[in-house]
C-alpha cells in the first residue's frame, strides 16, 4: 500500500496548509476543490486515503462519500472528513454514510497528521 | 388590568377548572351564553345575587372570584405539575399550596415561566442553526477561516527550517485569512445583533411578510374602510425590503380585502358578539368558506376577539407558506414543524374540518383548539390535479384548559420536542443529549 492522499477541499489555504504538512510527512498529495465531480476524481485517483470536506460546491462531501462506498473497490477507502459543522445528528449522518473518521474545524495540524497515519496503518493490517 | 376588573377571568378559569361548559353555568344562573361570555371577557362588570350564585355552582367563595386567590397562580402550579409529567403533585390541593405558602409558590411559578422561556430560546437557536441558510453558511465560513488560519500557524510555528519562498508563501496565506476572519466575524455579529434587537428577523420573503404583518397588528383599517390600497401601504413598508416580499405582500393584502369585503368588520363584530367565535357559524351567515373565516378571524383587531389567535398556512408539501404566532404554541420558521399538527392532518381529507384540542409537550401544559381545513387552490381544471393548501386556526382554550377534554399531544418540532417514544419522530431530540 502506498502514500497517496487526495484531499477534497475548496478552501485553498486549508489546501495548502495540509498539502505542506503531509508532504513533509513522506505523502503524495493530489488536491481537488469542486464536489460535483468528485467521485470520478477519486475512482481515476485510487488514492490510498481521502481527505474530504463536507462542504463543497457543486456537491456535499455526505453525498460524494455515499457514492463512493457503492463503487467497487472503495468501500474500504479510508476517508477522513472535515467540517465546520459537528453537530452529532452530522456524526450520525457522516457514519451511516461509511466515514472512517470524523473531524471537525478547527482541527490542529497534529490531529489531522495524527488521523491519516491511524486510517493508513489500520487499512495496511486489514 | 386592574385586579377587580379581573372577575370574568377568575370564573373563566374557575369554570374550565370545574368542567363546566359556558351554557350550562349560564343556564343554572339564568342568564344566556353570550352574557357569561361578555363577562367572562371582562366586558361586564358583575355583583350581587349573580356573583353568589355564579360562586355557588363553581363551589367557590364569591371573594375567590372577586378578589382572585392568585388564580393566575394557581393555574401556572398546575402548568408546572402538568409539564413535570409524574402523577407526583397534589393538582387538586393547588389552591391551599399558594394560600399556606405563596412566597414558594411564587418562587415555582417563577422557575416554570423562566423553563418555558430558556425552552424557547433553545428552540429558536436550534431552528435557526439547522434551517438558516446565512446562519450556517456565515460560521462555515468563520470555521474554515479559523481552521486554515491554525493550520498556517502551527506550520510557521513548529517548523524548523522553513524554506524562505514556503515562509512567504504561509505569511501571505496568514495576513489573507487574518483579515477574511475580521471581516466575517464582524458580519456575524453584525448579523446576530440585529436578530437579537429584531424578533422578527427577516431574510425569506414570507417572513418580511410575518414582519409586515405583525407591525400593522395583522389589521388594516384603511383597508377595512376602503381609505387605502395595498401598493401605497407596500411601497412605504421598511420591513418588506425584497421585490419577492413586496409581492407576496400583495397577494396577502389582495386576499386581505376580499375577506373583509366579504366579511366586513362591523358585521363580523355583531356575529361574533351574537353567535360566539365558532367558525362554522360565521361561515354559514357570510355564506363565506372555512379558509376565509380562519384568515378573517386572524386578522380582526383585538378588542373583537375574546383572546389572541395563531394562524398558520401552509401548501401541499408542508412548506409554510404564512404565520401568525401565537404566544404558548411555537410555530418554527424554517419548517420541519410536527407532523401530528391538525393543519397536516386536514391535507389527509381535503373540505373536512377538523378540529383538535392539543398541547405542546415540552413548553407549557397550555390547551388550544386547532380548527384546520385543506382546500383546492385555484380554479379547477379537468386535466390537472389540484394543488392543496391547508390552513389552521389556533384558539387559547379558556383558562388553560387543564383537566378538561381529550387532549392531543403535539410538538413544534421534533429536535425540540421531548416526547421519545412518538411514531412521528424524524429525528432525535436534542433534549434528550441533555440540553
Amino acid at each position: 500500500m502506498g502514500r497517496h492522499v487526495l484531499l477534497i477541499e475548496d478552501e485553498a489555504n486549508i489546501t495548502e496548509a495540509i498539502r505542506f504538512l503531509l508532504t513533509r510527512d513522506g505523502w503524495q498529495v493530489d488536491t481537488h476543490a469542486d464536489g460535483a465531480d468528485a467521485v470520478e476524481v477519486i475512482r481515476r485517483a485510487a488514492p490510498d486515503l481521502v481527505i474530504l470536506d463536507v462542504m463543497l460546491p457543486g456537491r456535499s462531501g455526505m453525498e460524494i462519500l455515499r457514492d463512493l462506498r457503492d463503487l467497487d473497490g472503495f468501500r474500504d477507502l479510508p476517508v477522513l472528513m472535515l467540517t465546520a459543522r459537528g453537530q452529532s445528528r452530522d456524526r450520525d449522518m457522516a457514519e451511516r454514510a461509511g466515514v472512517s473518521r470524523f473531524m471537525t474545524k478547527p482541527f490542529s495540524n497534529a490531529e489531522v497528521l495524527s488521523a491519516v497515519r491511524d486510517l493508513h496503518a489500520q487499512a495496511q493490517r486489514t | 388590568m386592574a385586579r377587580d376588573t379581573l372577575t370574568g377571568s377568575r370564573i373563566r378559569e374557575r369554570r374550565t377548572i370545574k368542567g363546566v361548559r359556558q351554557a350550562d353555568l349560564a343556564r343554572k344562573v339564568g342568564i344566556s351564553a353570550s352574557y357569561l361570555n361578555l363577562i367572562e371577557h371582562n366586558r361586564r362588570r358583575i355583583g350581587g345575587k349573580l356573583l353568589i350564585d355564579i360562586a355557588s355552582v363553581l363551589g367557590v367563595e364569591p371573594s375567590m372570584l372577586t378578589e382572585g386567590a392568585e388564580a393566575a397562580l394557581i393555574a401556572t402550579l398546575r402548568e408546572a405539575a402538568a409539564d413535570a409529567a409524574t402523577p407526583l403533585a397534589e393538582t387538586d390541593r393547588a389552591d391551599e399550596f399558594a394560600g399556606r405558602f405563596p412566597g414558594w409558590a411564587e418562587v415555582l411559578a417563577w422557575s416554570h415561566h423562566r423553563i418555558a422561556s430558556l425552552e424557547r430560546t433553545v428552540e429558536t437557536l436550534s431552528d435557526r442553526l439547522t434551517h438558516d441558510p446565512r446562519l450556517a453558511a456565515s460560521l462555515h465560513e468563520v470555521l474554515s477561516t479559523a481552521a486554515a488560519i491554525r493550520s498556517t500557524a502551527s506550520i510557521l510555528a513548529e517548523t524548523g527550517e522553513l524554506e524562505p519562498e514556503w515562509r512567504d508563501r504561509f505569511h501571505r496565506n496568514l495576513n489573507e485569512d487574518s483579515a477574511r476572519l475580521a471581516d466575517s466575524s464582524k458580519a456575524l455579529v453584525a448579523y446576530l445583533d440585529d436578530s437579537e434587537a429584531n424578533d422578527d428577523r427577516r431574510g425569506a420573503p414570507q417572513e418580511e411578510v410575518e414582519a409586515f404583518m405583525a407591525a400593522h397588528g395583522h389589521h388594516f383599517p384603511g383597508l377595512e374602510r376602503g381609505a387605502e390600497l395595498p401598493d401605497p401601504l407596500i411601497e412605504a413598508a421598511p420591513e418588506l425590503t425584497s421585490r419577492a416580499a413586496r409581492q407576496v405582500a400583495r397577494a396577502v393584502l389582495a386576499q386581505y380585502q376580499a375577506d373583509a369585503a366579504a366579511m366586513p368588520l362591523t358585521e363580523i363584530t355583531g356575529a361574533i358578539a351574537s353567535v360566539g367565535l365558532d367558525p362554522l357559524a360565521l361561515a354559514a351567515r357570510f355564506g363565506a368558506d372555512l379558509p376565509a373565516v380562519f384568515r378573517r378571524i386572524a386578522a380582526l383587531p383585538a378588542e373583537v376577539l375574546p383572546d389572541e389567535v395563531g394562524l398558520v398556512i401552509c401548501d401541499a408539501s408542508g412548506s409554510i407558506l404564512f404565520r401568525k404566532p401565537l404566544p404558548g404554541f411555537a410555530l418554527p420558521r424554517h419548517g420541519e414543524s410536527c407532523p401530528l399538527w391538525p393543519l397536516f392532518s386536514a391535507l389527509n381529507r381535503p373540505l373536512v374540518p377538523i378540529r383538535r384540542r392539543v398541547a405542546q409537550l415540552g413548553r407549557s401544559a397550555a390547551h388550544f383548539d386547532c380548527l384546520a381545513v385543506a382546500w383546492p387552490d385555484g380554479q379547477p381544471d379537468f386535466d390537472r390535479d389540484p394543488v392543496y393548501r391547508s390552513i389552521m386556526l389556533i384558539l387559547p382554550v379558556a383558562g388553560g384548559g387543564i383537566g378538561g377534554e381529550q387532549v392531543q399531544p403535539v410538538g413544534s418540532s421534533c429536535r425540540v420536542c421531548p416526547r421519545s417514544a412518538c411514531a412521528a419522530r424524524r429525528e432525535p431530540s436534542i433534549l434528550s443529549e441533555g440540553l
